[in-house]
């Protein structure tokens, strides 16, 4: 059972202190003020696959976008348990939305061999929740969103569960080869181990610039996107809107009397 | 000159990190109410390799270096200092004693086990009347036959009375030599006639680390239990401490970065006055010159295991690391209870433990006293 699995760094915002300020040309943030981390779908994507790998054999590639940076990114999922990775990058992969997004990870992916393709469900910094379905779409073979259980029934499918609103699991089963955009919860991740993280730093992570993607430039960034992304903005504060200050205590008693004077309780 | 940590140690530090705060936070408190000792998280700690770090390979360690080493009880400490001792109680004193003068049968049987976490390493040096005052060990072992046959008590012995606590390296005088006493290390296996393992003791802070007192009363272990030469004991104990010396600093500084970072966040939401507390100096300034000692104290516990690292003798820097980084990490919890005031001295509030947890460190491994001492005569004073 080869697996692939896509993983992106994004902001840690676990801290709730993490400042995100917009930068100067306003198509950006300024990243000086905060690390990065794995993708915390994507954290489960890499748990899920290694667990596949344990229970039945076979390799687990990890692919990424992105700088130099993200190789800690990367080499925390080798330490888990991945066996190589392929990192791409290239200036002109900036503004690439979700379409040229999941092209450039298409052009890495097309040429491995592999039964399963896992992304996490959502990004935790853009929130698209759409580079899987698309890249499943463009390596031409069937996917399942949102999945929270993974059974491998023999080598052409696979059952899945999906989660749905009210906590309703949607059981279907699916042919391999095919995509999986794993939902968070649906495994306990792992932390590497010291000798993980040795033995990660012996794994190749294979860079790939545009060149050696064989894409255009016209294929990439925001000449190869459908949907560009004009500016960041932060939402002013509305009129209807009334900030409580104070401490807790202060604050509680404030909302109780506004919903007590509406009539609201 | 490089401050920048490699590849491999920041990867550690995260996933330490994350461990810690995934998987000890949420139930850390419990342990510590019920001072009870934590088998569950101690298990995991040792999958990730916590308790081998700086052992070869060939005896079931990570062949990490001592700033890895040092990085992973400061995360640790961050969430919880009793984990924190008992995996640096562990490495330096209950182990690495063994790596430096145990036979190889010695490292095969007993080292390999401890590496693994899947033992837990002891140390027993200090009794009732020999504490700072080492050569004023009382306990006594005498060669009879093919057997040493120890009487005396050890004190304030961690990691001894665990379930998985299996062996006690103590030091003992085994006679008398030009009028001095011949002082040496001695294993002693748990479960042997005569060794006697007293209740836990109820301390003010580290409540769910591994604290009893020993007796030997008549206790017989095998001959080649001797670890090291005879004699040679005291000598090869300091070199051990000087790591222990590392690992309290990096307790500390763990401790007091998490006294800094509960300050901060409590002087940031805490209004008095209709504003944060925080925006008041009297308040910031605590937390700036925390944030200044612990940056010093870092450098001071790095640098010591660095040198350790590089093979150096690093007595004064262990000695620097460990009083400069204590006695910060007292101040902290000092300054961290006051700008919480009434709430700081309830237990809701994590600062409260960290007081409670912090004291020791200035009197374990040498007390701030005898790290003077050390660093005065290494002046020629």
């Amino acid at each position: 059972m080869n697996i692939v699995v896509c993983v992106k760094q994004v902001p840690d915002t676990s801290d709730p202190d993490t400042e995100v300020h917009i930068d100067s040309t306003g198509r950006g943030v300024d990243e000086s003020k905060f690390s990065f981390v794995i993708n915390d779908a994507d954290n489960y994507a890499v748990e899920e696959a290694i667990r596949l790998k344990e229970k039945h054999g076979g390799e687990v590639t990890v692919v990424n976008i992105g700088p130099e940076g993200a190789n800690q990114v990367i080499r925390m999922a080798l330490a888990k348990g991945g066996n190589s990775a392929i990192r791409l990058f290239d200036e002109k992969f900036a503004f690439s939305d979700i379409v040229a997004t999941a092209r450039i990870l298409h052009s890495a992916i097309k040429d491995l061999s592999y039964d399963i393709v896992m992304t996490g469900c959502m990004a935790s910094d853009d929130g698209f929740a759409a580079v899987g379905v698309t890249l499943a779409q463009m390596l031409g073979i069937p996917h399942a969103a949102m999945v929270k259980h993974v059974e491998v029934i023999d080598e052409k499918k696979l059952k899945v569960g999906r989660e749905l609103e009210g906590g309703l699991m949607e059981m279907l089963e699916i042919e391999i080869p095919c995509l999986l955009t794993i939902q968070t919860g649906i495994n306990e991740p792992r932390y590497a181990s010291f000798k993980g993280i040795r033995e990660a730093s012996k794994k190749e992570i294979k860079l790939m610039d545009l060149s050696a993607a064989g894409l255009g430039d016209d294929m990439v960034g925001e000449a190869g996107s459908v949907a560009v992304m004009k500016q960041y903005s932060v939402p002013e504060v509305g009129e209807l809107a009334e900030m409580l200050e104070g401490d807790a205590g202060e604050t509680s008693t404030k909302l109780a009397q506004i919903l007590k004077e509406k009539g609201l309780v | 000159m490089n401050f920048e940590l490699t590849e491999e140690q920041k990867l550690f530090k995260e996933s330490i990190r994350d461990f810690a705060s995934g998987e000890i936070a949420p139930v850390i408190d419990e342990y510590e109410e019920k001072q009870e000792f934590p088998y569950e998280i101690q298990r995991k700690m040792a999958g990730l390799g916590l308790f081998g770090l700086p052992f070869p390979e060939e005896y079931g360690g990570c062949g990490a270096d001592f700033v890895t080493y040092a990085i992973a009880v400061e995360e640790i400490a961050r969430v919880s200092a009793s984990l924190a001792i008992t995996v640096a109680a562990h490495t330096s004193l209950g182990s690495l004693t063994i790596l430096v003068s145990g036979t190889e049968e010695q490292k095969k049987k007993w080292l390999v086990p401890l590496a693994k976490g899947e033992m837990l390493g002891a140390f027993g040096l200090t009794e009732p009347e020999a504490g700072s005052d080492a050569g004023a060990t009382k306990t006594t072992a005498e060669l009879s036959g093919d057997e040493w046959v120890i009487n005396g008590t050890k004190c304030f012995i961690t990691n001894s009375g665990t379930d998985i606590s299996k062996i006690v390296t103590i030091t003992a005088v085994t006679g008398m030599t030009g009028g001095k006493k011949e002082i040496s290390n001695i294993i002693v296996p748990h479960g042997t006639p005569g060794f006697t393992v007293a209740p836990a003791y109820r301390k003010m802070g580290w409540h769910c680390s591994d604290t009893h007192e020993l007796s030997f009363s008549d206790c017989r272990v095998p001959k080649e239990n001797l670890l090291g030469e005879r004699g040679k004991g005291f000598k090869a104990f300091l070199k051990a401490l000087d790591c222990g010396r590392v690992g309290v600093a990096a307790l500390s500084l763990g401790l007091a970065s998490a006294c800094l970072d509960e300050s901060v966040k409590y002087a940031k939401e805490r209004h008095q006055f209709g504003k944060p507390i925080g925006k008041n100096q009297a308040i910031s300034f605590k937390c700036a010159d925390m944030l200044m000692e612990i940056e010093l104290a870092r450098l001071a516990t790095y640098k010591a295991a660095w040198c350790a690292d590089e093979g150096r003798v690093y007595s004064r820097e262990a000695s620097i690391a460990k009083l400069f980084a204590s006695e910060t990490a007292m101040r902290a919890a000092n300054m961290a209870v006051q700008i919480h005031g009434g709430y700081g001295y309830i237990e809701d509030y994590p600062v409260c433990r960290y007081f409670r947890d912090a004291k020791i460190l200035e009197i374990g491994e040498g007390t701030s006293e005898i790290q003077r001492i050390v660093l005065a005569r290494s002046l020629g004073l």
